[in-house]
């Protein structure tokens, strides 16, 4: 019991962690595309940590504003629809393994929610509840921007479904089997047995149906903040805004996950085996841990090399020995440690665990790989026009998409 | 199976869009009828940001409506400020020198870079493209920082004067100048790589809002938005003033006229206003930037102290203001968004009898309603941030 607790509430903690970094790099990231500096006002007793703290006020911010109901709303309802959106957003991850079952005592242990047999029909299944929770808001509100940006949203998230269903079809044929896991056992740590070296097509409509789901751009119509003013949520204030906004960068973090699962091989490492992993896991955790100390140190001296005494004349000043210090010095203690230690010892239990802590962290680091790009997008693409966003998806990803599923078919046959 | 086939009911809906809406630049308003997301039929009005220009200028002296023009287009103050100089020197019949009116070129063509600068980075903004907003703001702040320098403030100079100009340029303004047009370049050259040739943008933008080279004429059009539909009328060449026929520049002209047509002549002003800029910079004369017709211009303080002559200049001057001859005036420049015209009435006194301001976004405004219906939505913003209305110039 514990023990399923603690695996659904782990992945759920760290989607939630995940956002406020993610908020921080979206902000952050923008601004260098942009030429300027992004936030660095925010601070506590002088220490800013060059915009992380702009986060952590936005939420402090965000819970003490009043919460906001017009007269005029439909109240159940409104209140409902946050709720449902964060909630469909955040559950979906319930079925995405992040990393290769380990065997304690006989039995298996696997690192997911729910390991279920039909995790794509789940997914599938979760993206469609996401639509009710937007037209509720764009309806309820009982405000003419906020129902065209619901209906805006209903139109497109309906028919991006379609072309999401068909490209994950076309995996599923690959595979030959509805349940993620062994999807991604499928794929292999060979990179060319990833699928989407196996069926580019099916990759490139499934990364746009990901990004329709998730409304960003450039298939942000239901918000369209220049046409819509906001959208589904204009009436929206406080913390029932801030769960909009919370679900728009989970939708972020669970269509890279999906993203990575079902076409970058999921927590495959690549060229490595679990089994070579676990052979080899001796050696290769004397070499993770000389390049983390060596990473470490690296960071850690880059910092230091940046202080220069009255640069702001401030605490500011000291930002960077406060993280460049410790970094070197963690750096130079796991350097140190793992030199003179020498070669490890492990047992069975020990290699398993290793293969899977080095597969968790290769998979989150494809998530954040793919959250950039979604980031990325968003700052230098337009925005689509509601009848050309309807004639992509009906007429050009719908047949690409059943072109994918038969073209994967006549291959399988062959 | 029915015989005859039923259609489903269906209401239009009307929508305000504005005159608070995140893309209704200032404070316009216009009312739509939607029938889903298409434009049945749409009402525009004006008048949020009046500011009773006209009338508020009949009861100031000449001098004192220089301020006030800084905000009719006060994206692009140094254009009204120079216009509306113009219009009252004409009236004069006064003759500025050489300096001056070169320097009035320079500080006309980096306000017309200015202000295509504004109108095309948010224009994209409203398109969902907001990066490329980012690539012209940071380049027109340098610019600003330049004008700063010269004007002495940042959007409201009233830097010319009847005469001349309230003072010289700094030393180095024009290496400085020529340092900034080089970024503007690349700016420009970043946001053509971006958007030229982006398939969601030419979605987004060509055959939206067409506005045929008839109806150009036909609703007095000026300005870049009549050069996009054909027309290569532009004052600089037609009329021209401030020695415009002497510079080696090219009036850019498109076809079609609509969103897209709007856009890259107005890029492709960009240039041709930077090529006016070097040359205007390279034959800059030597001499004073204010005339010594003692009818406008104060006298020197010795002069003031030292001769009664000076001083009841000075006084007259003060107390009474510039006293043009009766008569009547109309001066055009062309300005950032078209024709910019003054229409002065003078009874002979110290005030105006009447002056009366052709906006070039008046017209724009006006057939806005039109040019917008059949059209969704997302177009009408696209459409509108091409026209580039500007608010204070529309209500005045």
């Amino acid at each position: 019991m514990l023990v399923l607790i603690l695996k659904i509430l782990i992945p759920f903690l760290l989607i939630f962690n995940l956002l406020p970094l993610l908020i921080w790099v979206e902000r952050k990231g923008s601004a260098y595309i942009q030429d300027r500096r992004g936030p660095n006002r925010a601070s506590f007793f002088g220490i800013r940590l060059g915009g992380l703290l702009h986060t952590i006020s936005d939420v402090i911010k965000l819970i003490t504003k009043e919460d906001i109901i017009p007269a005029h709303v439909n109240k159940p309802f409104f209140i409902l629809a946050p709720f449902l959106v964060l909630f469909v957003a955040c559950v979906t991850y319930a079925v995405i393994p992040f990393a290769h079952p380990i065997e304690i005592n006989g039995g298996i242990f696997t690192f997911q929610a729910a390991d279920l047999n039909v995790g794509i029909l789940y997914i599938l299944a979760m993206s469609s509840l996401g639509v009710f929770g937007v037209l509720l808001a764009g309806w309820s509100s009982n405000n003419k921007y906020s129902l065209l940006g619901g209906l805006r949203s209903s139109a497109q998230m309906f028919s991006y479904e379609i072309a999401m269903g068909l490209a994950l079809l076309s995996v599923l044929l690959l595979g030959g089997s509805l349940e993620l896991s062994a999807l991604i056992d499928d794929q292999t740590a060979a990179v060319w047995r990833w699928n989407f070296i196996r069926n580019p097509l099916a990759f490139i409509l499934f990364l746009t149906a990901v990004f329709a789901e998730a409304n960003r751009l450039p298939f942000d119509l239901p918000e369209g903040e220049s046409e819509l003013v906001a959208g589904y949520h204009v009436e929206y204030s406080s913390m029932k805004f801030a769960m909009f906004f919370m679900a728009e960068y989970a939708h972020m973090i669970v269509g890279s996950a999906l993203i990575t699962a079902l076409f970058f091989g999921g927590w495959q490492v690549p060229f490595l085996s679990t089994e070579f992993l676990r052979t080899n896991a001796e050696s290769g955790l004397f070499m993770v841990l000389l390049a983390h100390g060596v990473l470490f140190m690296i960071i850690g001296f880059f910092l230091l090399g940046k202080f220069k005494s009255g640069k702001y004349g401030d605490k500011r000043d000291y930002e960077v020995i406060v993280i460049g210090l410790p970094m070197t010095v963690i750096g130079l203690a796991l350097g140190l440690y793992t030199l003179l230690h020498g070669s490890f010892q492990l047992g069975d239990m020990g290699r398993q665990v290793f293969a899977a802590v080095l597969q968790f962290g290769v998979f989150m680091a494809k998530i954040l790989f793919f959250c950039w790009v979604f980031i990325w997008i968003r700052w230098t693409l337009p925005r689509f026009r509601y009848d050309q966003l309807m004639h992509l998806g009906w007429k050009v990803m719908i047949p690409l998409g059943l072109a994918s599923v038969a073209g994967t078919a006549i291959v399988m046959v062959l | 199976m029915p015989l005859v086939q039923k259609e489903l009911e269906s209401e239009t809906m009307t929508l305000n869009i504005g005159p608070s809406h995140p893309a209704m630049h200032g404070a316009l308003r216009t009312q739509v009828e939607l029938d889903g997301e298409l434009i049945v039929r749409a009402a525009s009005e004006i008048g949020y940001l009046h500011r009773c220009f006209e009338k508020h200028s009949e009861h100031s002296t000449y001098q004192q409506i220089i301020p006030y023009t800084d905000r009719l287009n006060y994206v692009s103050a140094l254009m009204n400020n120079s216009g509306y100089c113009r219009a009252v020197e004409k009236l004069l019949n006064l003759e500025i020198p050489d300096r001056a009116v070169f320097i009035r070129v320079v500080m006309c063509e980096l306000s017309r870079v200015m202000d295509h600068l504004v109108c095309i980075g948010t224009n994209l903004v409203d398109i969902g493209a907001l990066t490329n907003f980012w690539f012209f703001f940071n380049v027109r702040e340098k610019i600003y920082t330049a004008i700063e320098k010269v004007t002495g403030a940042r959007l409201t100079y009233a830097y010319t004067r009847i005469g001349g100009l309230a003072r010289d340029i700094y030393p180095d303004f024009a290496s400085d100048i020529k340092a900034i047009l080089k970024e503007v370049e690349q700016g420009v050259r970043d946001v053509v790589g971006l958007v030229a040739n982006n398939r969601i943008f030419c979605d987004r933008t060509v055959d939206v809002g067409v506005v045929t080279k008839e109806q150009a004429v036909e609703w007095g059009f000026t300005g870049p938005c009549l050069r996009a539909s054909g027309v290569a009328h532009d004052l600089r060449k037609a009329e021209p003033y401030y020695h415009y026929d002497e510079f080696d520049f090219d009036i850019p002209v498109a076809e079609n006229g609509d969103t897209y047509d709007r856009t890259m002549v107005r890029i492709e002003e960009i240039y041709q206003s930077i090529k006016i800029i070097h040359q205007a910079l390279g034959r800059l004369p030597q001499g004073p930037v204010m005339t010594d017709d003692a009818r406008v211009a104060l006298p020197p303080k010795k002069e003031v102290y030292g001769s009664i002559e000076g001083l009841m200049n000075h006084f007259k001057l003060i107390m009474h203001g510039i006293l043009p001859p009766k008569g009547e005036v109309y001066s055009a420049t062309e300005a950032a968004n078209g024709e910019l015209g003054f229409y002065i009435v003078s009874d002979g006194s110290m005030r105006p009898y009447r002056i009366k301001c052709r906006p070039p976004c008046f017209p724009l405004f006006a057939a806005y309603e039109k040019i917008i219906e059949g059209h969704m939505i997302a177009d009408a913003v696209a459409i509108i941030g091409s026209l580039n209305i500007v608010a204070g110039e529309l209500d005045r």
